[in-house]
Formats: structure tokens, C-alpha cells, sequence
């Protein structure tokens, strides 16, 4: 049998960073279990970020989180590079599986964030890499001179369209209702455009194409019509899930599957497992928010901690 | 071995007409998730040596080659047996993902 330790955190963002920088300058060697290819979270597929305070010129996404890995580790925090695969979280003593490996634990705070929301249409996986994307920075040069449509009307589906406008030979948003949901200055400058397109009270119901992407087919949310737009580039930006799998059933979530915390606290319904970031936040979902929750969890298990020692 | 870098001049003689299986990764330098996978590849280079053949393809720098083999995501990693795709896996898998489609063709 393994030992049992003081902390175990699931989740490597800056909610779980913050949690680790805490729960390791308070001496409780916490394990950090940051994900095969995950770590870093969301973060790591942005660049500039302008408003995390204390950088007045801005920082990269990526370097940002190598900082707060590094901090966490520079005060003892344990990190492996491996993502959890199974959680024990009712007992006293929790358990956390790594593949074969098993890690014990008197608490486990969860980190783990969100993830793309999908559409879940039935050729969306099949055309994956295959003119389907969710990462504009990543693939939108793949489709210079081509058609290019965006699925979404917040920043980020607004932040793509404008981005891929360097490259496509147009691009159209796709959006379900007759407005923006984005920043007013994002939505000024994409409606400016010149090569940005909107179909409005529009939604997605088929990806067409047999090696790729060719066309999608639309259906107007008002009336019902369908109809083909060619595309070769569908990008597609409707929001994050929280990426509450490993959890269900044990811990109790809401209907949109986020993790629910006591009150302003980081305690879920069993003792001893603490939940912070994006895993728990319908509304704000910024960094800076993300690791204030990872901070408090950290206290919060601190605090749990010395009563058990009571 | 280290990953070897392929081009657009170079992908027939290296992949295609390869004695044995070539692990194919298409990347760029914007392209964060590539950069999450790279170690992993690296890893499995050391550990197929002589079984399989790891190679890398800048797709900035050579968009021919990712335009032939129908590439329009990053990461994407193919596996090529006797110059013919056997596994294509979009974007960035675990480990666990990349051995298993390596297993069933070794």
C-alpha cells in the first residue's frame, strides 16, 4: 500500500497551480497530477494575455502557466506528467489511479477545468482534422483562399473570425440568434470586416464531405429552412464543459455537469474534496478568478486537515 | 535516434518508400498543442528505434506534403506502412493512444 498523503490536486491550470503553490509553502507536499498533454490547461492554446495583473506588458499564455508550475514546485509541490484515470473519493482516505499506479490521499482538490463544447453532430469526429477545428491559431492557415465559416457569437467565436479573416477568401459566422454575444468593440470590428459574412438565427445541422469538409448545412432557428453553405474550414467556438467525467457520480453536480461548492467555499458534498476553477464557474472563467478559487481550495483543505489531526 | 525532419522534397523517398513503418508528426510553431506532444514522440522515437521511424513535417515551411496526405488540422500523426496511411490520429492523444497504433501495425 502506498503512503497516504496530505493533498493530492487533479488538474493543472492556474486554479490547480495556485492550489499547489499554497498547499506546499503550508507544508503539505501536495501531488500534482497534471495531465499527460493537458497540463497548463486552457491557457496553454492562447497567446497574449493582457489582463492577468501584476504584467503590466502582457505575458504569453504558455509562460505564464511554466511560472506558476515553477513556483509550485520551488516550494516542494510533487508533479506528475500523467493523466488521472479513476477517482475514490467517498472514504476517509481517498484514492486517485494513474493507469496501474494508485496514490492515496487524506484530500483531493479538483482542478481539472473545462473543455470544448462540441456539436455533437455525427460526422463532426470523422471530419475532425479534416477541415473541422477548434483551434483557429493552429490550423486557420490551412484555408488560405478558401471559405472559412465560425459556429458562435462570444469573443471567442468573434476573436476566430477575425483572425481567419487574414486567411480565408471569406468568412461567415454562424450564429443561433440575431446578435452578438460578444464585447461591443470585438463585434464593431468583425461587422466592419469586409470579408467577414454573418448568417443569422442560423444553426448547424450537417457537416458534409467525404475526405473533407465541403459544405454544412444550416437550418434557420426562425423558420425552420435549410439550406448548403460551402465551406472547407468550420471552426468551431461555442463554449467549454466542465470536464466533470472523472467525478460523476460521486460528487454532486448541477444540471450543466459543474462541480457545486458550499457557499463561497471550495467544499463539495464530501468531505475532504475540494473543487475550484473553471470546474465549478458558470460566470467568470478568467484565469485570475480561476486561481483565486485554486487558492482558497488550498486553505480550505488546510483548514480540513487540522481538524482531522484534532 | 532523434526525430528526423522531413520536407516536401524529401516525404517520397523518407515515408513512402520506407522499408519500415513511419510514424509521420505534422506540426507548426504556432501550434501549442503540437508543442504538448513533441515530448511524447520523442519518448516513443527512443523506444521503437530500428521498428519504427519517426519523422517530423514543418507544415509552414512544406505545404505540399500535408496537402497531398488531406492534413488540415495540428497536430496530426500518421503511420504509414509500405507508403500507404494506416492510422491518422488528429490532435493531441496521450501516450496510451499513440502506442496502441503503433502496436497494431508492428
Amino acid at each position: 500500500m502506498s503512503e497516504v498523503r496530505e493533498v493530492i490536486i487533479v488538474g493543472s491550470g492556474p486554479a490547480g497551480w495556485t492550489a499547489a503553490v499554497y498547499a506546499a509553502r503550508a507544508n503539505l507536499t501536495p501531488l500534482v497530477i497534471e495531465g499527460e498533454i493537458e497540463g497548463g490547461g486552457a491557457l496553454m492554446n492562447t497567446t497574449e494575455v493582457e489582463n492577468f495583473p501584476g504584467f503590466p506588458e502582457g505575458i504569453m499564455g504558455p509562460d505564464l502557466m511554466a511560472n506558476m508550475r515553477q513556483q509550485a514546485e520551488r516550494f516542494g509541490a510533487e508533479i506528475l506528467t500523467e493523466d488521472a484515470t479513476e477517482l475514490e473519493l467517498t472514504g476517509e482516505i481517498k484514492t486517485v489511479k494513474v493507469g496501474d499506479a494508485e496514490y492515496r490521499s487524506k484530500t483531493v482538490i479538483l482542478a481539472t477545468g473545462s473543455g470544448y463544447r462540441r456539436l455533437g453532430l455525427p460526422d463532426e469526429d470523422r471530419l475532425s482534422g479534416r477541415g473541422v477545428s477548434w483551434c483557429a491559431t493552429c490550423d486557420g492557415f490551412f484555408f488560405r483562399d478558401k471559405p472559412i465559416a465560425v459556429v458562435g457569437g462570444g469573443d471567442s467565436a468573434i476573436e476566430e473570425a477575425t483572425f481567419l479573416s487574414r486567411f480565408g477568401e471569406s468568412v461567415t459566422v454562424i450564429h443561433r440568434r440575431d446578435e452578438l454575444r460578444a464585447s461591443a468593440i470585438m463585434a464593431e470590428r468583425a461587422k466592419n470586416d469586409p470579408k467577414i459574412d454573418f448568417a443569422w438565427n442560423s444553426q448547424v445541422v450537417a457537416i458534409n464531405g467525404e475526405q473533407q469538409v465541403e459544405s454544412v448545412t444550416l437550418e434557420d432557428t426562425v423558420t425552420g429552412e435549410r439550406r448548403d453553405l460551402p465551406v472547407n474550414g468550420l471552426f468551431i467556438a461555442i463554449g467549454h464543459d466542465p470536464r466533470s467525467e472523472l467525478v460523476k457520480g460521486q460528487v454532486d453536480l448541477d444540471d450543466e455537469g459543474y462541480v457545486l461548492v458550499e457557499g463561497r467555499s471550495t467544499r463539495t458534498n464530501l468531505p475532504g474534496v475540494f473543487a475550484c476553477g473553471d470546474l465549478v464557474d458558470h460566470t467568470y472563467r478568467q484565469a485570475i478568478t480561476a486561481a483565486g478559487t485554486g487558492c482558497q481550495a488550498a486553505l480550505d483543505a488546510e483548514k480540513y486537515l487540522m481538524r482531522l489531526a484534532d | 535516434m532523434t526525430v528526423l525532419d522531413v520536407t516536401d522534397a524529401t516525404f517520397a523517398d523518407e515515408v513512402l518508400k520506407s522499408d519500415i513503418p513511419v510514424l509521420v508528426d505534422y506540426w507548426a510553431d504556432w501550434c501549442a498543442p503540437c508543442r504538448q506532444i513533441a515530448p511524447i514522440i520523442d519518448e516513443l522515437a527512443r523506444t521503437y528505434e530500428g521498428r519504427v521511424k519517426f519523422v517530423k513535417v514543418d507544415t509552414n515551411a512544406n505545404p505540399v506534403t500535408p496537402a497531398d496526405q488531406l492534413v488540415r488540422g495540428l497536430p496530426t500523426l500518421q503511420l504509414f506502412v509500405n507508403g500507404e496511411v494506416v492510422e491518422s490520429l488528429q490532435g493531441a492523444k496521450p501516450k496510451t493512444v499513440i502506442v496502441k497504433a503503433l502496436q497494431e501495425h508492428i
